[in-house]
C-alpha cells in the first residue's frame, strides 16, 4: 500500500516541508509538501538525493567503539547496551575527577537543541555550543544589539519586496526553496535585485546589478550608502523620527564617508553607490538589505551586520511591508502559552558556572549564551582556560571541519580524554570518536515538533516514514539512555516521540492528530504586522532601535567606532568560502548523487592573476596560509575580484569510512587562521590570505 | 515528442540539477547514464555582466524515431495512444545501434545490465496523471510539461496579456 507523509526534511538546516510518498518501506519519491504552496511541489537536489542517504551502506550502521588509533578507521561492532554503559562509565570516572563541566556539548542548533540543552543543565555543565556562531555569531550579536531580537527572530517579506539587496547572500545557490520562490515570483513582478560579492554567482547572474565589490569592501559601501542616505534626506524621516535611537550621533559618524572615500575601499565607482541609495529610496519603505549569511566575515564583523540593519531602519524597512519583520510566535497568535521545554524544568544548581568560551561572561560579555563561542574550544582545551576539558559531546555536528584552523582543532580533540560522537554519517569528527552512537536518518526518526515563528506561525512535526535501516536510534533516545546511566533520567519523562509531542504540547489545545492531514498546525490565517507607526515591539532597553546601543555602552563597547582598512598583500589572496546548491556544510559530500554532482573544491582564481602565477584552468596547485596548506585545482576565471581566491566549503574529507569523498579537494578550514570578531564572536572566515604556486 | 513537450523557463532555473537526480533516483538508473539532462551555459560575463542560461533536453520522442529504425530487434516501439518511444528491455540485445543512430546520442547506456536505456518521460507516471520526474521535482517551477498547442497558446496568452495591459495603462496615465 502506497502512503503519502508529510514531514519535515533535513538534507539542510532549512527543514524544508516535504511530502514522502512510501511503498513497502521502501521510499518512492521526495516532492515538496503540497499543502504549502511556495515549496512548488518542489525539493531542492540534496532532498531528492536523500533516498540515496538513507539507503547507503557507507553510513554509520550500528554503534562503535574505536580499537585502533584515533581516526584509523578501526571499530569493533557493539550492541546500543555496551556502548551506551562504556559512555557513561567513562564519563563517570572522569567527572569524579573533573566535575561534569569538563564536558562540552556541541550540536548544529535543531529540533532537539532543547533536550541536548537539558542534558548538559541535568549533569551539571554550563558547556554547550551550536555551529550558529561559526556562520552567524556576530549577526545575532548585531541584532541583538540594535532591536533586541537575533537574526533568528527576523526574516524578510520577499513576496513584497520592490528592491532586494544581498551581501553574498547567495539565494538561488544556498537555497531555501519558500523563501526562493517567493522572491523569484517578486523578481517576475518587477522587483529589483542588488547583488554585491567579489565572485559571480548564480544568484549574480539572475540580479539586475551585480557590484564586484572588493573583498571585505562592504562596510566601506554601506557607511557611504548611509552618507548619501542622510545627506540627501533619502531617509524615511517619521520612522526614524519615531524609531531610531542616535540618528544624530549617526549623521555627525557618517559625514566623511562619502562615496568618493568608498570608492578607494571598494573599488566601485562612487556614482554608483550614489544611485543605489537614491533607488532604494524611491521604493521605502518596501527594501531589504538582507543582513544574513556569507558576505564579509572579518573581525569588525559585528559592525558590519549592524551597517545593514542600520540601512533597514534608515529606509524606515524594519516591520514594514516588502522589508524585514519580526517573526510571531503562539503569543502573538492569541494563544497564552508556547510550545512547553524541556530546558525549563528546575535543575540542580551549578558548583562551577564559568562557560569554556567566556560567552556572556568575561571573555565575550555580549555574545549569546544561547549558542555560545564555538572559536573558543581548542583554546579552552590546550590551554585548560578556564579549567581541563575532558569530553566532547559531538552530536550531529562535525567541529573539526565546519570551524577554522583545522590543525589546532585536531590537536585539540586529540588531548580529550573521551570523544562521544552522534551522527548519521562518518565526519572527521566522527572518524576521531572513541565512541559512535549513530543516529538514525531523519526519514527513519520522529523528532520534537518545531515552533514555526514568521508571519503565519505555524507548528509543523517531524515523524518517521520508514523503519531505521541499520542498528540506529533517534538523539532524544539515545540522550536519555546517557542521562539514565549518569543518574540523571528523571529530567527526560518521555518513552517514544509521542510522549514527546503529549509534553511539548501540554499547555496549548493542540492535539497529535491535528498534524496528521498537513503535518503542520497552522496558528494564524492571516500574516500578523505590527502597527509600524506605533506598535512595534522592539526589545531593547529603550523600546526603538539602537544605533547607540545599550547593550554595547553599557559594556564599554563603542556603537560606532571609526572605521578601519583592511590590511592589503599584493602577492596574496584574501581567502573566501561560500556553498553551492548541491551540498549541506561539510554533512553531503559522500552523499551518491551529490557527490556526483559536485565532486571536488576548487580554488576560484582571477584569470589576470593565474597568468601573472603562470597557473592555467585545471592546474594542480598548492595553496598554503600560516594555518596550514592543500593541494587542489584551479579554477581560473574573470568571475572572481583580482584580490580574492574563493573554494567551496565541507570539502578536504579524510575519514576513511567515507569513501566518495575521501581525499578530493581542500578543507576551508585547513587554510583559515584563527581571526576572530571579538565582539560578536564570529569566526573571521574571510580574513584569510592565501598565497598559491603552480605545482 | 510524442504528443508532449517540456521546456525551460532559463530566468527561473538555477541551474540545481534536481530534475537530473530525481530522474536517476527514481527511475533507478546507474549514476553515470543520464536520461534527462539539464544543459547549463555560464553564469558568465557578456558586456561585463554576468548571465546564464539552461534548456532541459530529455528523448525528443521523434516522428522520424531514428533510434526505432536503427534497433534490429524491435525492442524500441511507440505507444500507440501519445507516440511515446520506448525500450522493451527484455528485448535489447546491447548493440548499441539506437545510441548511434540518434543525431543527439539521447539513448543511454547501462554498463549493469549491458543494455540501452532511454527517457521514456516517466510514461508509467503520466497515466497516472502525474508529470514526469525531472518537472515535478524541479523546485523553481522552471521545467513545465504539457502538449505543444497547450504550450502555444499559454505562451502567445501571456504574452499578449502584457501587451494589452501596458496599451490599457498607456492610455490611462494620458
Ligand atoms: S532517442 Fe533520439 S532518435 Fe530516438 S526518439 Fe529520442 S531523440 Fe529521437
Ligand atoms: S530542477 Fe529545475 S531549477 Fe533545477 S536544474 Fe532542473 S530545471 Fe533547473
Amino acid at each position: 500500500m502506497k502512503k503519502y507523509i508529510n514531514t519535515l526534511c533535513f538534507m539542510c538546516s532549512v527543514r524544508c516541508p516535504i511530502q514522502v510518498e512510501v511503498e513497502n518501506e521502501q521510499v518512492i519519491s521526495i516532492r515538496g509538501n503540497p499543502h504549502v504552496p511556495a515549496m512548488n511541489g518542489g525539493v531542492c537536489p540534496k532532498g531528492v538525493a536523500a533516498m540515496a542517504a538513507l539507503n547507503d551502506t557507507q553510513r554509520v550502521q550500528s554503534p562503535l567503539i574505536r580499537t585502533g588509533e584515533r581516526g584509523s578507521g578501526q571499530w569493533k561492532r557493539v550492541s546500543w547496551e555496551e556502548a551506551l554503559d562504556y559512555t557513561a562509565d567513562r564519563c563517570k570516572a572522569i567527572f569524579d575527577k573533573y566535575g561534569a563541566k569538563s564536558a562540552v556539548y556541541c550540536e548544529r542548533a535543531n529540533l532537539i537543541s532543547d533536550i541536548s540543552k537539558s542534558f548538559q543543565k541535568a549533569i551539571g555543565s554550563p558547556n554547550h555550543f551550536t555551529h550558529d556562531t561559526v556562520c552567524k555569531g556576530s549577526i545575532n550579536t548585531a541584532c541583538r544589539s540594535m532591536i533586541g531580537y537575533t537574526d533568528g527572530q527576523i526574516n524578510a517579506d520577499w513576496t513584497n519586496a520592490k528592491h532586494v539587496v544581498l551581501y553574498g547572500r547567495n539565494v538561488f545557490e544556498s537555497v531555501e526553496i519558500k523563501a526562493m520562490n517567493s522572491f523569484m515570483a517578486a523578481l517576475e513582478k518587477g522587483t529589483k535585485l542588488t547583488y554585491i560579492d567579489p565572485r559571480v554567482t548564480i544568484t549574480a547572474a539572475k540580479a539586475h546589478d551585480y557590484k564586484m565589490i572588493r573583498p571585505g569592501g562592504d562596510l566601506a559601501f554601506n557607511y557611504a550608502l548611509m552618507n548619501i542616505i542622510i545627506k540627501e534626506k533619502l531617509y524615511d524621516a517619521p520612522y526614524v523620527k519615531r524609531w531610531v535611537e542616535g540618528f544624530n550621533e549617526l549623521s555627525r559618524f557618517v559625514d566623511p564617508y562619502t562615496p568618493e572615500w568608498a570608492e578607494k575601499e571598494t573599488g566601485l565607482p562612487a556614482a554608483e553607490i550614489v544611485s543605489l541609495a537614491r533607488e532604494v529610496s524611491r521604493v521605502k519603505p518596501a527594501v531589504v538589505f538582507h543582513y544574513g549569511y556569507r558576505g564579509s566575515h572579518h573581525p569588525t564583523e559585528v559592525y558590519f551586520r549592524r551597517s545593514i540593519l542600520i540601512l533597514n531602519a534608515l529606509i524606515g524597512s524594519i516591520e514594514s511591508k516588502g522589508g524585514l519583520f519580526i517573526k510571531k510566535g503562539l503569543k502573538d497568535a492569541g494563544y497564552k502559552a508556547g510550545l512547553k521545554t524541556f530546558s525549563s524544568q528546575k535543575f540542580p544548581e551549578m558548583e562551577d558556572k564559568r562557560r569554556f568560551d567566556g560567552c556572556g561572561q568575561d571573555k565575550f560579555p555580549i555574545a549569546d549564551p544561547a549558542h555560545g563561542v564555538g572559536f573558543m574550544f581548542p583554546h579552552a582545551v590546550i590551554n585548560e582556560d578556564p579549567y581541563p576539558i575532558k569530553v566532547l559531546f559531538a552530536f550531529r555536528y562535525d567541529p573539526l571541519l565546519s570551524n577554522p584552523d583545522y590543525n589546532t582543532n585536531m590537536k585539540a580533540l586529540q588531548k580529550l580524554d573521551l570523544i562521544v560522537a552522534s551522527d548519521v554519517n562518518f565526519g572527521a569528527t566522527t572518524a576521531m570518536a572513541d565512541v559512535i552512537l549513530p543516529e538514525s536518518f531523519f526519514l527513519e526518526r520522529s523528532d520534537p515538533l518545531q515552533m514555526g515563528s514568521g508571519l503565519k506561525p505555524a507548528i509543523n512535526r517531524r515523524i518517521a516514514c520508514v523503519r531505521p535501516r541499520f542498528d540506529t536510534e533517534p538523539m532524544w533516545w539515545i540522550v536519555k539512555q546517557l542521562a539514565d546511566r549518569l543518574g540523571v533520567g528523571q529530567y527526560f519523562p518521555y518513552e517514544t516521540a509521542e510522549d514527546i509531542w503529549k509534553y511539548q504540547l501540554a499547555d496549548l489545545d493542540i492535539k497529535i492528530e491535528d498534524f496528521d492531514e498537513t503535518g503542520s498546525v497552522s496558528l494564524s490565517d492571516k500574516a500578523i504586522w505590527w502597527d509600524r507607526n506605533d506598535g512595534i515591539n522592539f526589545k531593547t532597553p529603550s523600546g526603538k532601535i539602537e544605533v547607540v546601543s545599550d547593550l554595547m555602552e553599557s559594556h564599554g563597547i563603542p556603537s560606532l567606532p571609526a572605521y578601519e582598512p583592511l590590511d592589503r598583500q599584493p602577492d596574496a589572496f584574501r581567502l573566501m568560502c561560500g556553498r553551492c546548491v548541491a551540498h549541506t556544510n561539510v554533512m553531503t559530500q559522500n552523499n551518491l548523487y551529490l557527490n556526483h554532482l559536485v565532486p571536488e573544491n576548487r580554488l576560484w582564481i582571477n584569470d589576470r592573476r593565474a597568468k601573472e602565477l603562470g597557473i592555467a584552468d585545471n592546474d594542480r596547485i598548492e595553496v598554503a596560509s600560516n594555518a596550514g596548506k592543500g593541494e587542489m585545482r584551479a579554477f581560473v576565471t574573470d568571475l572572481i575580484h583580482p584580490e580574492a581566491a574563493f573554494m567551496l566549503h565541507g570539502f578536504g574529507h579524510k575519514e576513511v569510512d567515507s569513501k566518495r569523498s575521501y581525499g578530493k579537494g581542500v578543507a576551508d578550514a585547513m587554510l583559515q587562521e584563527r581571526h576572530h570578531d571579538k565582539i560578536g564572536g564570529s569566526p573571521a572566515l574571510d580574513h584569510t590570505w592565501i598565497t598559491v604556486k603552480k605545482l | 515528442m510524442g504528443d508532449y513537450i517540456i521546456t525551460t523557463n532559463p530566468k527561473r532555473c538555477i541551474a540545481c540539477h534536481a530534475c537530473e537526480i530525481a530522474c536517476k533516483s527514481e527511475n533507478n538508473i546507474p549514476l553515470e547514464a543520464t536520461l534527462g539532462k539539464i544543459v547549463v551555459l555560464g553564469p558568465k560575463m557578456v558586456n561585463g555582466k554576468p548571465k546564464m542560461s539552461s534548456v532541459f533536453v530529455p528523448c525528443f520522442h521523434c516522428e522520424k524515431a531514428w533510434c526505432l529504425e536503427a534497433c534490429p530487434t524491435e525492442a524500441i516501439r511507440r505507444r500507440e495512444k501519445d507516440g511515446l518511444v520506448y525500450i522493451i528491455e527484455s528485448l535489447c540485445v546491447g548493440c548499441k545501434a539506437c545510441i548511434m543512430a540518434c543525431p543527439w546520442h539521447i539513448p543511454q547506456w547501462n554498463a549493469e545490465t549491458g543494455k540501452a536505456i532511454k527517457c521514456d518521460l516517466c510514461m508509467d507516471r503520466i497515466d497516472q496523471g502525474l508529470e514526469p520526474a525531472c518537472v515535478s521535482v524541479c523546485p523553481t517551477d522552471a521545467l513545465s510539461f504539457g502538449r505543444p498547442e497547450e504550450l502555444s497558446d499559454k505562451t502567445r496568452e501571456t504574452y499578449a496579456h502584457g501587451l494589452l495591459e501596458r496599451n490599457l495603462s498607456a492610455t490611462s496615465v494620458r
